[in-house]
């Protein structure tokens, strides 16, 4: 009777993640769903008389790999989320239609199996004296091959994992040495003017006024500057976004005046990568 | 029981493979691969009940070790590609389509 009622409500809590797993937008909610996941069949092994595997799935799984996979979410951006756009045509209608073919199929057919009562693995493992020592038993000598090899692979995942993961450094690590005399032979040996300075309003966003009343083109991020131009973020006092905006446009003309071409706007750019893409 | 436990490992399958089909962004794309990978192990569980011996147990257990091993060699790789593409979607990683 237990036993009914733990599966009822963890199958219904699992699926439901499952569901929530594979349908939430962001990556993060995903991972947090799989993590449910993984907890509920952790009890329903220990249900079934599985306290070891229990335990293993709880630290393995819930553990390390969960770990694991939020670190990588968070190295990788957390709103690195889905793009909309099918990019082949039909995919998604066509990947929902065999999915559900898929678990139809499956279901019906594990469904009309005939089972008769299940013995549970208890006499098994009582016979040798508890699950944990019946399985220590089976691994360390009907299956020590196998778990011999195993070893060698998780070490070679372990160094494959290095390798894969390290960057070769290209040029040697600059020394305190090296910056120091990079920035004195540079074009502003002296800090660069905090945003603000001299102005109405000491916001980071906001240019340094020069002392015959123009902007400092070097005082703001042009990044967030132009972000903010593009995206509709400048301040609702337009004598402040005006200010942004002469920024801006003289940091452009001083790289202009040098000969670099200044960077594009974040449309345009997009546009390049893209038909690079195609 | 054994029949209960059956569908809800079928269930949590193909929910993961319908993931795997439908989501492009590389990391949910694997953590369905780990539900999929999850219900095999449930399957294995239960017809260890069935059956009365603990191979299946064992079986789920050399199954965890492999994923484990799994998703820190894929964790590698979806990094690198991010690092080199900025990008984690399974779309752009395509210099070899032609």
């Amino acid at each position: 009777m237990g036993e009914t009622i733990t599966f009822w409500v963890l199958a219904v809590v699992s699926v439901a993640a499952a569901l929530g797993l594979v349908f939430s937008r962001k990556a993060v909610y995903s991972a947090l769903m799989l993590g449910l996941v993984m907890l509920s069949l952790a009890v329903l092994y220990a249900v079934q008389d599985a306290p070891f595997l229990a335990a293993v799935q709880i630290i393995v799984y819930t553990g390390a790999v969960m770990m694991l996979f939020l670190f990588v979410l968070m190295l990788v951006g957390v709103d690195s989320s889905d793009s909309l756009v099918e990019t082949i045509r039909g995919q998604r209608f066509w990947a929902a239609l065999a999915g559900l073919g898929f678990a139809a199929l499956l279901v019906l057919g594990v469904g009309n199996a005939v089972f008769g009562t299940a013995p549970g693995v208890g006499q098994a493992a009582q016979a040798k004296g508890g699950n944990i020592p019946a399985l220590a038993e089976m691994i360390f000598t009907r299956h020590v091959f196998a778990f011999e090899v195993t070893s060698a692979l998780l070490i070679t995942a372990a160094l494959g994992a290095m390798v894969l993961a390290h960057r070769e450094r290209t040029r040697p690590k600059a020394t305190q040495r090296d910056l120091a005399r990079a920035r004195f032979a540079g074009p502003q040996p002296s800090p660069l003017p905090g945003p603000g300075t001299y102005a109405l309003h000491n916001a980071i966003d906001m240019p340094a006024l020069l002392p015959d009343g123009s902007v400092s083109a070097k005082s703001i991020n042009r990044v967030l500057a132009r972000h903010e131009l593009e995206e509709g973020y400048t301040p609702t006092d337009p004598e402040k976004a005006e200010l942004i905006r002469q920024a801006l446009a003289k940091g452009e003309q001083e790289e202009r005046d040098k000969g670099v071409e200044p960077e594009q706007p974040l449309q345009v750019k997009d546009a390049i990568i893209k038909e690079d893409g195609e | 029981m054994t029949t209960h436990y059956l569908v809800l490992s079928a269930l949590l399958f193909s929910i993961g493979a319908l993931g795997v089909l439908l989501r492009r962004n590389a990391i949910v794309v694997f953590m369905c691969v780990e539900l999929m990978l999850n219900a095999c192990n449930l399957a294995f569980v239960t017809f260890a009940g069935q059956h009365g011996s603990l191979d299946g147990q064992l079986i789920a257990f050399f199954v965890m070790v492999v994923a484990a091993a799994e998703v820190v060699i894929g964790l590698a790789i979806i990094v690198m590609i991010f690092r080199t593409r900025r990008s984690a979607s399974v779309d752009d990683a395509n210099l070899l389509k032609y």
